[in-house]
């Protein structure tokens, strides 16, 4: 059977930080449903916090302001002694990626670059270009290549393994040979990002189905905060494709059809550099109240670019202006961008500490997956790629502490029988009835983007739930067309279905009974926060018979008292 | 008002483990609104015609590097390109060449991937860190620029006229990824690793055809590459023959 110290889920920059980390003392294996440089995180465009104090205008930063400013944007509900953690850990870790040979941008003295980012008082976001994600990853594989970290590129996992609240290791599917394979391990990291495909609308990968969520959670495994999820204020239309917060931070304004500025009646003081989910909602608000622009794939804004002028835009913006062209044939040098909000990032994911440690001995979480939580209600732009590179690292604290003191043997029996299990799920999905995993899907997200959306409220949350076990049911009766088992992506696709309507049902549940309106969750039926009764992060647990069983705990509080939230 | 058109999708089937079925074209007919890309096109096929069509993809949106591919004779990412743009209602898919079918439209990547390694594509140091950054002007910068935007998806690799009858040849994209480093101002290889490079299965292999360029979805240029590290080749030969360098360790 194959066996590993440490087995890590995910070859994004959460995963492959923590291999880079642990694999000259341990025998690492990273496993990834596609090759590591086609992860997600090679997507992320706008760049990655520190308060390194580089720029002319910021020379007073400090990590200190770098955690008040998450910490007012995640709307007081982020873990304080995380945040202060991630912000002081940043600038070591940015620091670090440049010396693995991560190419920023510069300033003209020959420092890391750094522009205003929404949310931020300072300008910390260091960057490369619009293609932040695209080097840091390459970085880090280009790390993993030089220590030789052992991948298995295109492996799935099926599920994990646990007992008794110990984790074993995971079962695992080999897209190439078809094959199911147990593997052993005395420590699993999940690195499996976000599921952002939960969603119609979302700026995500095709690939970003939280299956992970959805597996640790369905092995008992309590996941947290699954309500807050964040809308990305600046999308393309049609295709989702994302158009980083960097166009704004860069300068770039938002139009309605009036020809107005419209943030100024919003929020005049940040205007378009207001946080996330305060400008997605004004721009919903313009759309709804009849302000956008219509356009067959859809009700749009406009993000306009042009009084930047070309220079600008090609030097810092250059691959925006290459997705426009693309994807919508639009040069931003000349026309503005079509845009809306959508779907974007999971505040909530496995429940994890500031170690990475979950509720079960030997299983870890880090990156989009996990919920530590450093973003609380609502993430701050550049702080995502900064939490997986942080609680990457710090992750292989927590397990090379574990493997030190610990000597608890993973049992092969335990795999052999959750292997015949799946078997028999794979089976049933091969020879079953009559629907089609892709409707499904379809249906699901669906839901999910109409009443659990930017504005949310009783009765349309209601009507999600009830979708959702209809759903349920529906995917009993799920059928995939061919029987191989190798390179057969529409039986990933069923398999992977299966998690994601969990996770859903999660984000509905947690979302149904939140009863205030707090960073990205804003209910139109309760329109403030209550921090009276609702300081509180959930925690949603799968029951005996299949359904959530929610749970609530008190958020950590250093030195922040809650205020309320002004720009 | 939104159109759709019908089209017809040739596209190429073979299972490597099934080696007696010959490869061959299957044809779908499937309506198609316009702005729709051929990846999108792909996974409907997928999803509503025939579930046992294999495709790689991931981002969608041309930066993971997944979806390299022939459409209609030219190598292209399927994601960044739109249906609409070829101007005849037929689109031909086949896998990328030069490298294995494992199954349609998925190729195997490994020997992609060893050259890659080979050229140890990662920065070296032998000075200690600084406490901050290593300081870099934009110039040094920008002159890496090019190099870092390759995606990694071997278009290049599938277009190389020289890989198709040489198979151990290094090929266009490591080189770009090599040079990466050696331009990288921060980067302090010794001149020797490039040895390995030196000779017909490396930079001397090239025929400068410019394949690799018209094939680049992210404008990499790695013929550039190549015939820069053939220059750095040769002033090193010209160093070693003087006696100039002292390529320690
Ligand atoms: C378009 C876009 C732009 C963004 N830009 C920014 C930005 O500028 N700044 C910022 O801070 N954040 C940004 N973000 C957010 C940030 O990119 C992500 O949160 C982050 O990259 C997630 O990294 P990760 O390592 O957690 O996961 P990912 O990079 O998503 O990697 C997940 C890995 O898990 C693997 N995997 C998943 N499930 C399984 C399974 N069941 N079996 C095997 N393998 C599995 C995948 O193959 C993959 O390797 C952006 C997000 C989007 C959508
Ligand atoms: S050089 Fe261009 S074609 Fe070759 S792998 Fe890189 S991005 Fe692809
Ligand atoms: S799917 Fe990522 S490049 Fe096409």
């Amino acid at each position: 059977m194959l066996a590993h110290d440490v087995l890590i889920i995910g070859g994004g920059l959460a995963g492959l930080r923590a291999a880079v980390g642990l694999c000259d003392k341990y025998d690492v294996g990273v496993l990834s449903k596609v090759h590591p440089v086609r992860s997600h995180s090679i997507a992320a465009q706008g760049g990655i916090n520190a308060a390194l104090a580089n720029s002319p205008d910021g020379r007073d930063d400090t990590w200190k302001k770098h955690a008040f400013d998450t910490i007012k944007g995640s709307d007081y509900l982020a873990d304080q002694s995380a945040v202060e953690i991630m912000c002081r850990e940043a600038i070591k870790v940015v620091y670090e990626m440049e010396h693995w040979g991560c190419p920023f941008s510069r300033f003209p003295d020959g420092s890391i670059a750094q522009r205003p980012f929404g949310g931020a008082d300072y300008p910390r976001t260091c960057y490369s270009a619009d293609l932040t994600g695209h080097v840091l990853l390459n970085t880090l594989n280009e790390r993993a290549v030089a220590k030789g970290v052992r991948v298995y590129s295109e492996w799935f996992v099926l599920a994990l393994v646990t007992d008794n609240d110990v984790c074993h290791g995971v079962i695992a599917f080999d897209l190439k040979s078809g094959e199911i394979v147990p593997i052993l391990a005395k420590t699993t990291l999940f690195a499996t990002g976000g599921y952002g495909r939960v969603y119609l609308h979302s700026t995500n990968a095709l690939i970003n189905t939280g299956s992970g969520i959805g597996i640790a959670y369905k092995a008992g495994v309590p996941i947290k905060d699954m309500e807050f999820v964040q809308f990305h204020p600046t999308a393309l239309i049609g295709t989702n494709i994302l158009i980083t917060e960097a166009c704004r931070g860069e300068g770039g304004y938002l139009i309605n059809k009036d020809d107005e500025r419209f943030m100024a009646r919003y929020v005049p003081n940040a205007m378009e550099l207001a946080p996330r989910d305060i400008v997605s909602r004004s721009i919903q608000i313009e759309i709804d109240e009849g302000r956008g622009f219509e356009h067959p794939l859809g009700k749009y804004i406009n993000l306009d670019l042009r009084h930047l002028g070309a220079p600008k835009i090609l030097e810092k913006l250059p691959g925006i202006r290459n997705i426009c062209i693309d994807f919508i044939g639009v040069d931003p040098i000349l026309e503005p961008i079509p845009i809306m909000p959508c779907q974007h990032y999971s505040m909530g994911g496995i429940d994890t500490n500031e170690k990475c440690e979950t509720n079960v001995s030997g299983f870890y979480a880090a990156g989009e997956c996990a919920c530590v939580s450093v973003h609380g209600a609502n993430r701050l732009g550049g702080n995502s790629l900064l939490d997986t590179i942080v609680f990457g690292k710090l992750a292989c604290l927590a397990i090379d502490e574990h493997l030190r003191n610990n000597s608890a043997k993973p049992d092969e029996k335990l795999l052999i029988s959750k292997k015949e299990e799946m078997e028999k799920k794979i089976y049933k999905l091969m020879y079953g009835g009559n629907e089609k995993p892709y409707r499904i899907l379809v249906d699901l997200s669906k839901t999910m983007s109409d009443c659990v959306g930017i504005f949310r409220e009783k009765a349309g949350i209601e009507q999600a739930l009830m979708d959702i076990s209809k759903i349920k049911e529906r995917f009993r009766d799920v059928h995939v067309n061919s029987p191989k088992l190798y390179m057969n992506y529409e039986l990933l696709n069923a398999i992977e279905l299966e998690y994601m309507l969990e996770v859903a049902h999660t984000i509905a549940i947690g979302a149904y009974l939140r009863e205030e309106s707090r960073g990205a969750h804003f209910r139109k039926d309760f329109n403030t926060r209550n921090d009276t009764d609702w300081l509180k992060h959930t925690v949603a647990r799968i029951g005996k018979d299949g359904e959530p069983v929610i749970s609530y705990k008190d958020v950590v509080i250093t030195n922040y008292q809650p205020m309320e939230r002004k720009y | 008002m939104i159109t759709a058109n019908e089209y017809t999708f040739k596209i190429f089937r073979y299972d490597m483990k099934e080696p007696e079925v010959r490869p061959h074209f299957r044809s779908y007919r499937i309506k198609v609104i316009s702005g729709l890309t051929v990846l999108m096109t792909l996974l409907r096929i997928r999803d509503e015609i025939d579930g046992s069509l294999s495709f790689r993809s991931s981002c969608r949106s041309a930066v993971c590097g997944s979806c390299a591919m022939v459409i209609n004779g030219k190598i292209d990412l399927a994601c960044r390109s739109q249906v609409a743009s070829f101007g005849d209602n037929t689109i031909v898919l086949e896998p990328l060449p030069n490298l294995e079918i494992i199954k349609d439209l998925v190729v195997d990547m490994t020997p992609f991937w060893d050259m890659y390694e080979k050229v140890k594509p990662y920065l070296i140091r032998k000075s200690p860190e600084p406490e901050k950054e290593i300081h870099q002007g934009e110039d040094e910068r920008k002159r890496i620029d090019q190099n870092v935007n390759c995606i990694l998806c071997a278009s290049c690799y599938g277009a190389c006229p020289v890989l198709s009858r040489t198979p151990d040849y290094i090929g266009p994209a490591a080189f770009a990824k090599l040079e990466r480093f050696v331009l990288d101002s921060r980067d302090e290889r010794p001149l020797h690793f490039l040895e390995g490079i030196n000779n017909e299965k490396g930079v001397w292999g090239c025929d400068t055809m410019l394949r690799c360029i018209d094939a680049c979805p992210k404008d990499v240029r790695p013929i550039d590459s190549i015939v820069g590290l053939r220059k750095t080749l040769l002033k090193y030969k010209a160093k070693k023959i003087f006696g100039i360098t002292k390529d320690e360790d």
